[in-house]
C-alpha cells in the first residue's frame, strides 16, 4: 500500500483531498469566510464608505440584537406576519392547484381547452398584480396573500397536470379491470403518481412565496420583514436593513430545507429518493 | 381540420372567459371593477403614444441591459468556475446562502448606494438574475458527459476551443434553463423598483395612476406587464427551439 502510493504522482494526493466530502465543506467554509473577511476589510479600510457598508461584526451584533435584544419583539412580530403570508397563501394554492389539475388533468379534452390560458396567463408577473390587491384587500395581509396565491398556483397547477397525465395508463387499466372505484384509482393509481410532481412543485413554491411576500411588504409596506427593511431604509439605519437581509436569506435556507426534508419524508417510497439513500 | 381543431381548442376558453367577464360587468358602476372594454380602450388611448415613449421605454431600457448583463456574466463565470473543481467547492455555500436572499431585499440597500437613477434598477435586475443562470450553468459544466470530456482531452483539444466547442454547448440546455427562470425574474425586478422608488417607468406610472384612483389606466397598465411577460415567454421559447434544436433531436432519437 506504501509502495503503491509512493508510485502515484505527487499531484494524486492532491486530488485525492479534492474528491473527498469532507474537503468540500472545509474549502466551502473556506470560501464563505474569505467573503466575510472582505466584506469586514472594504468596509473597515474605507474602501467602501461604511455607512452604505457596515462591517460585518457591526451587522452581526444587529442580527443577534433582532433575534433577542431590544429589537426583537419587533422582529419576531414581523416574522410571524411574513410566514402567516407564507403559509395561508400556500396551503390556499395547493388545495386549488391539486383541486383544479386533477380536474384537467385527468381529462383530455379539458387538457386542450384549457392549455392555451394557462399558458397566457402562467408569465403574467405576480407584481402587476400588487395594486389590484391593494385596491382590492387594502394593505393587509390578505393582500399578500393573494398575489401569494397568483404567484404559486400555476407552478402547483402545472406540476399535478403534467403528474396527472403521467400516470401508466397498463397500471390505470388494470385497475379499471380489477373493479377499482373513481376514488381509490384516485387514491392509489393517480395519487402515488402526482405526488412527485406535487413535491417538486410545492419545493419550487416554497422559495417563490417567501420572494413575493417580502417584495410586496417592502413595495406597499404591508406588515411583515418586508416593510421593517423599508420603515429601516427610510429611517437610514443601514446596519439594521443589512441584519434583516442576511436573516430572509437564512430564513430562504431554512425553508429550503424544510421542503427538501419534507419531500424525502413523503417520498421516501419513491424510486428516486431511495436510489440517493441507498448509495 | 387538424389545425382548425387545434385553433378553437387554443380559442375556446378564453373567448368564453372575456364574454363572461364582459356581460357581467356590463351594468357595473363600481369603478374598481374593470371592464374588458374599457380596459382595451385605455390601452390605446392612454398608454400608446408619448406615455409608452416615456415610461415603457426607460423600464424596457433597463430590464435589457440588467437581464443582457446577467446571461453574459453568469454564463463566463459558470463556465469558469463550473470547469474547476476547487472553484465549485469554494463558492458552493456561499452562492447557496446569496441565491436564498430574496432580491428585492437588496432594493432599499441599492437605491442607498447607487441612488434613485437607472443604475440600481440596473443592478438590481442583474443581481436577481444572475444567480439562477450562474448556478444553473456551473451544473451544466458539471454534468457533461465524461467520455465526450476524455474524447476531446484525448483529440487534444484545450483552452478556447475547448470551451468554445464542447464546454458550451454541453451546458448550453442547462443555461438556457437558467435564462428561462431569469425572464420572470427580471420583470418582477423591473417592476418593483419602479414602485418603489422611481422617477418613471412602468411600475412607477402604474403606482400613480393607482395612487390618484384612475382605476382603467391602471389596469391597462397591468395589462401591458402582462402582454410583456408573455411576449417574453413566447420569444424565448422561440430562441430556444433554435439554438437547442440539436438537444431536442437527440433527446427524440433516444426516445424512440
Amino acid at each position: 500500500m506504501a509502495a503503491l502510493a509512493a508510485t502515484r504522482p505527487a499531484g494524486s494526493r492532491r486530488t485525492a483531498f479534492l474528491r473527498g466530502r469532507w474537503s468540500n465543506a472545509v474549502l466551502g467554509a473556506v470560501g464563505v469566510i474569505a467573503i466575510i473577511a472582505i466584506w469586514e476589510l472594504t468596509s473597515r479600510l474605507g474602501i467602501v464608505n461604511p455607512s452604505y457598508l457596515p462591517p460585518f461584526s457591526t451587522v452581526m451584533v444587529e442580527v443577534l440584537d433582532l433575534l433577542g435584544g431590544q429589537r426583537s419583539g419587533e422582529f419576531w412580530t414581523a416574522l410571524g406576519m411574513t410566514m402567516y403570508g407564507w403559509s395561508v397563501g400556500l396551503v390556499i394554492s395547493l388545495v386549488l392547484g391539486i383541486v383544479l389539475g386533477v380536474l384537467i388533468g385527468s381529462s383530455r379534452w379539458l387538457r386542450e381547452y384549457t392549455n392555451s390560458t394557462i399558458e397566457f396567463l402562467r408569465p403574467i408577473p405576480s407584481v402587476g398584480l400588487i395594486p389590484i390587491a391593494i385596491v382590492v384587500f387594502g394593505v393587509r395581509p390578505t393582500a399578500t396573500i393573494a398575489v401569494v396565491v397568483w404567484a404559486c398556483f400555476w407552478v402547483i397547477l402545472i406540476h399535478v397536470i403534467a403528474g396527472v397525465a403521467d400516470v401508466d395508463p397498463v397500471a390505470d387499466a388494470t385497475a379499471r379491470s380489477y373493479g377499482l372505484k373513481f376514488f381509490r384509482r384516485a387514491r392509489h393509481v393517480v395519487w402515488p403518481t402526482v405526488l412527485p410532481y406535487l413535491m417538486t412543485g410545492l419545493r419550487l413554491c416554497g422559495t417563490i412565496a417567501l420572494v413575493v411576500a417580502i417584495t410586496i411588504e417592502i413595495v406597499v409596506q404591508a406588515p411583515g420583514i418586508g416593510a421593517m427593511i423599508a420603515t429601516y431604509q427610510s429611517a437610514a439605519n443601514v446596519t439594521v436593513v443589512y441584519a434583516l437581509a442576511l436573516l430572509t436569506g437564512v430564513l430562504g435556507l431554512a425553508i429550503n430545507l424544510l421542503m427538501r426534508l419534507l419531500e424525502n419524508s413523503v417520498l421516501a417510497w419513491h424510486s428516486s429518493v431511495r436510489a440517493e439513500v441507498e448509495k | 381540420m387538424r389545425a382548425l381543431k387545434v385553433t378553437s381548442a387554443a380559442l375556446a376558453l378564453p373567448v368564453v372567459i372575456v364574454i363572461v367577464w364582459w356581460l357581467g360587468t356590463m351594468n357595473e358602476t363600481n369603478p374598481f371593477v374593470p371592464k374588458p372594454g374599457q380596459m382595451v380602450t385605455d390601452l390605446f388611448t392612454v398608454w400608446v403614444g408619448p406615455l409608452m415613449a416615456e415610461q415603457v421605454v426607460p423600464s424596457l431600457y433597463r430590464l435589457a441591459v440588467g437581464l443582457g448583463a446577467a446571461i453574459v456574466v453568469g454564463v463566463a463565470l459558470g463556465l469558469i468556475i463550473g470547469s474547476s473543481r476547487l472553484a465549485r467547492s469554494l463558492t458552493g455555500p456561499a452562492f447557496e446562502f446569496v441565491r436564498a436572499v430574496p432580491p428585492p431585499v437588496l432594493l432599499p440597500v441599492l437605491l442607498l448606494i447607487l441612488g434613485i437613477d437607472d443604475s440600481s434598477k440596473i443592478f438590481l435586475i442583474f443581481l436577481g438574475c444572475l444567480w439562477p443562470i450562474l448556478l444553473n450553468t456551473i451544473d451544466g459544466v458539471r454534468s457533461v458527459d465524461s467520455v465526450l470530456a476524455d474524447t476531446t482531452r484525448t483529440y487534444g483539444m484545450h483552452g478556447w476551443a475547448r470551451f468554445r466547442w464542447f464546454v458550451f454547448p454541453a451546458a448550453l440546455p442547462r443555461i438556457m434553463t437558467g435564462i428561462r427562470l431569469a425572464l420572470p425574474i427580471s420583470i418582477i425586478l423591473m417592476v418593483v423598483s419602479e414602485m418603489y422608488a422611481a422617477l418613471d417607468g412602468l411600475g412607477y406610472r402604474i403606482m400613480l395612476f393607482k395612487q390618484t384612483f384612475q382605476m382603467g389606466p391602471m389596469w391597462a397598465g397591468i395589462l401591458i406587464i402582462g402582454l410583456i411577460g408573455i411576449l417574453m415567454a413566447g420569444l424565448f421559447r422561440l430562441v430556444e427551439r433554435r439554438v437547442l434544436a440539436w438537444y431536442y433531436g437527440q433527446r427524440e432519437m433516444e426516445k424512440q
